[in-house]
């Protein structure tokens, strides 16, 4: 049970995938934090993720926990954006035993997880193979 | 700051305890602790506990296991770092003792974690990542740690049959071990052939859900005849280290650099090197972990942690034994618990009273206990005293 | 002043059942399917995919077509009948992922399969209004047939968006034309989880006299006929009713094949004539005509005529194609797995 204030919270991220970038270094926080830890700055600007990168590991999850396991067996990645940016998320509309680390792949807007029949339901990024 | 020395410890046998809770269980460890060092009073306490609250709806720890003691005035402090928590009470408490605040300290860790079904454990201990970057996307902590593996085996050419050797060894050191939990021997075929949990990890590549405690009774190194009879164990270095929470933020995925980092301010404390050690308590947490750990700890060049059980090297009639107790694999996991047990374990070895897993002549030994996927971890080298 | 269509955008999930798979399953005469509704397979949302998720999609393709700002939308319009909340908007997510927030208007329709032309119909006609400069209308549905029912060999998941403006129009609205009677052909109550219908009582009284006075309605106005046109889409309930509507009002299948996705896609519902229209609009020519006449059950039809520009050239590649993810890497599921995606196991609750 996430609940809505936590989930509300995240929208500029799980739906526009906004990350902070450091004005003193350029390094890019996903999510964005309050204090660079390659420089010190504590000042940042909007920057919208790249949409695509690559597979830098994954691993396919077949004992899932509450909230995904009608989605079992199923792949979660570390995917490496195209600037540079990692970011851990599902792999969707894969087939398992296709999947390759490299693979190239696009992110697309899903739901993630709900709290359960009645809460409400969580929306964000997986990616696909693009 | 004090030299400190451990001079007792205690655990009991670890399982699915059905019979005790969570108060019993600690309580059990710590009256164990106790009588093996043989004092009569304790100045303050440490308990390490990952997550009282969501396994058995209690917080608080600290003041209720006092309480539990029967110490009821003294300091009682909860520590929490993940399945770190252990270790990190373990330090805690030989800073007391270092800094000469007190001079009997216990240092303990618990977690009862079979009063709540396989979902709710395994929720339980997937806060020990990222719950808004790694666990909403559906990553349980298997599956971390198979990203981790993934990676090693792509880059260092480990085979899912070196994994399994971990896991064999470590249930061949195990059944020796009265206390653990599941002290079957395992063939790395058996391994192999378990279901898979998140590829490539496999069930019985994976450390179990358990119940259990353990207890380090510590104090000051000069003043050890005070208090006891019993051959103390120095505690010759702690270091403590973090990295990023989220696996995805490492330089590198395939790597413990949190243990590195306190491994070589441990190795720096104590005035030793990784080659002096007789044996090591590491965190296997998963098969892949330990290749990962004596890696990190220098055992091995990085990317040979892989041949390291196939070879024989980290047996217990290795050059280099790791996890003698069975490690977490075998003996068990009760995440708050597990970094004392490293600590019963090596006092144990170091005063020569463990049977038939014993280690010859053993001078120097490590413990290595660490959280989530090694955003935290705590190193600590201990060694005999005549 | 024209006002049109100047971004569109369509979305396709990757999971397909075939006709035969479900007919297995109920002892049912595939051949009846294939041939009396000329359905082959049908389009299968997986669990993380919904109205909103597929709506998001379409919009993002949409937008990359159009070239805008996504705050420039003046309003969104989702027309759907599957929601996923029965309270609680789907165009407010919509609209936040895609970045039009918070200065937009923002409604959720339903009228059956009609609900997204509804969309399109008021998003466009705010702009002509001069009430706001780009509004984005969207058709999209996740539709649910009962177990073993007639609809559950048709009833698909996909979504379309358009954004209607006044500059840069890609495709001219030239007319538009409505028909409404209240005929109870097919609903579905609060609380229900699977819809109902009046078997062939469907088909004269409701689909064809609507759909097809709509049509002729929307010559008339217009001063057309059939040869005006280079392209023609109807909502696709199944792969024959398009088909017949058309010949009744004159059409050719050479005009209708190309927006004509039901054989393979199903019956998209809200997304049904407006993803024939987005297939229509990738392989649409300067200067063509397109006809199309939407249904929804209760019942009504929309009707418009689009007047293809020189623009459509400039963003036909620029976002992906309709017919191009339809017959792309589709996954087949069996039987078991759609019963599962679509949430037609009873499961233990907590
Ligand atoms: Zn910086």
């Amino acid at each position: 049970m996430i609940g809505s204030p936590r989930s509300w919270r995240e929208k500029p991220q799980r739906y526009r995938y906004e990350a902070g970038k450091c004005s003193g270094c350029s390094k890019i926080f996903f999510p964005p934090r309050l204090v660079c830890d390659a420089c010190g700055s504590k000042t940042f600007e909007t920057q919208v993720l790249a949409q695509t990168g690559v597979v830098e590991t994954f691993t396919i999850i077949e004992v899932a926990p509450s909230g995904f396991t009608d989605e079992a067996p199923y792949a979660v990645g570390i995917i490496k954006l195209d600037d540079g940016v990692k970011v851990t998320a599902q792999i969707a509309d894969c087939k398992p035993e296709e999947l390759k680390l490299g693979d190239k792949v696009r992110l697309e807007f899903r739901k993630v997880t709900e709290d359960g029949a009645s809460g409400i339901l969580h929306y964000g990024y997986k990616f696909v193979l693009a | 700051m004090r030299d400190v020395a451990v001079i007792g410890v205690g655990m009991n046998k670890w399982g699915e305890l059905w019979n005790d809770s969570h108060r019993t269980i600690w309580t059990d460890a710590a009256l164990k602790a106790i009588e093996d060092a043989g004092v009569d009073r304790v100045d303050s306490m440490y308990v390490g506990c990952m997550s009282g609250g969501l396994f058995v709806g209690q917080e608080h720890l600290g003041a209720m296991l006092a309480d539990q003691l029967g110490m009821g005035p003294i300091p009682g402090t909860r520590v929490e770092s993940a399945c770190a928590s252990g270790g990190l009470a373990f330090r805690l408490a030989y800073m007391e003792v270092a800094s000469g605040m007190s001079d009997i300290v216990l240092a303990s860790g618990v977690e009862k974690m079979t009063d709540v079904d396989g979902a709710a454990a395994t929720y339980a201990l997937s806060t020990a990542a990222d719950q808004e970057y790694e666990c909403f996307h559906g990553i349980t902590f298997p599956g971390l740690y198979a990203m981790m593996a993934r990676v090693h085996m792509s880059r260092y050419g480990t085979t899912q049959k070196q994994l399994a050797e971990v896991a064999a060894k470590n249930h061949a050191n195990g059944s020796l071990n009265p206390n653990a939990q599941f002290p079957m021997k395992v063939t790395a075929e058996q391994v192999m052939n378990s279901p898979a949990v998140a590829d490539p990890l496999r069930l019985l590549d994976c450390s179990p859900i358990t119940d259990g405690a353990a207890a380090a009774i510590l104090v000051p190194l000069d003043k050890v005849k005070e208090f006891t009879k019993n051959t103390p164990v120095r505690i010759a270095a702690s270091a403590h280290a973090t990295d990023t929470m989220a696996l995805h933020d490492r330089g590198d995925i395939a790597a413990i650099e949190s243990t590195a980092r306190a491994a070589e301010k441990a190795y720096a404390q104590a005035g030793i090197g990784p080659k002096d050690l007789s044996f090591c308590e590491v965190h296997d947490c998963f098969t892949i972990s330990e290749i990962m750990a004596i890696e990190a700890l220098g055992l091995v060049e990085k990317g040979q942690g892989g041949a390291a059980a196939e070879s024989g090297l980290t047996a217990l009639s290795g050059k280099m034994p790791v996890n003698p107790s069975g490690g977490l694999k075998s003996k068990g996991h009760p995440v708050g618990a597990t970094g004392v047990a490293q600590v019963y374990e090596i006092v144990n070895q170091l005063r020569g009273n463990s049977d038939k897993r014993q280690i010859k002549d053993a001078h120097w030994a490590l413990a290595q206990n660490m959280g989530g996927t090694g955003a935290s971890s705590l190193v600590h080298i201990f060694e005999r005293l005549s | 002043m024209d006002v049109g269509i100047v971004g569109y955008g369509a979305y396709v999930p990757r999971h397909r059942i075939k006709v035969e798979e479900i007919a297995k399953v109920w002892g049912a005469d595939a051949p009846t399917y294939k041939k009396g509704l000329m359905l082959g397979e049908k389009s299968v949302p997986s669990p993380d995919q919904d109205v909103i998720t597929m709506s998001v999609e379409a919009a993002r393709h949409a937008l990359t077509r159009s070239g805008i700002d996504a705050n420039k939308i003046g309003a969104i319009y989702i027309g759907s009948e599957s929601h996923p909340y029965a309270v609680k908007p789907s165009g407010t997510i919509v609209a936040d992922a895609i970045g039009a927030t918070p200065n937009i208007h923002c409604a959720d329709m339903e009228f059956a399969c009609k609900a997204g032309t509804e969309g399109m119909f008021v998003a466009m006609s705010l702009v002509k209004a001069g009430e706001m400069d780009y509004a984005l209308g969207i058709g999209a549905d996740t539709s649910q047939g009962a177990p073993g029912d007639a609809l559950e060999y048709s009833a698909a998941a996909g979504a379309a968006a358009f954004i209607m403006g006044k500059e840069k129009v890609l495709a001219v609205c030239e007319h538009t034309h409505a028909h409404m009677t209240d005929t109870p052909d097919f609903w579905r109550r609060e609380y229900q989880h699977y819809p109902r219908h009046a078997g062939r009582f469907t088909g004269e009284p409701a689909y064809f006299d609507h759909v097809v006075p709509c049509g002729r309605g929307l010559l008339e106005k217009s001063g057309t006929t059939p040869k005006d046109f280079q392209w023609a889409v109807f909502h696709q309930p199944n792969g024959k009713f398009p088909m017949r509507a058309g010949k009744k009002l004159g059409f050719s299948t050479e005009q209708m094949k190309q927006g004509w996705l039901a054989p393979i896609l199903g019956n998209t519902y809200s997304g049904s004539s407006p993803m024939g229209l987005s297939a229509v609009l990738d392989v649409a020519k300067p200067g063509d005509r397109i006809f199309m006449v939407s249904y929804g059950s209760g019942s009504g039809s929309d009707g418009f005529i689009f007047r293809v520009t020189d623009e459509i050239a400039k963003v036909q590649k620029a976002a992906p194609q309709t017919r191009e993810q339809l017959e792309d890497n589709p996954i087949y599921i069996d039987y078991g797995t759609y019963a599962k995606y679509r949430g037609k196991i009873r499961m233990l609750e907590d």
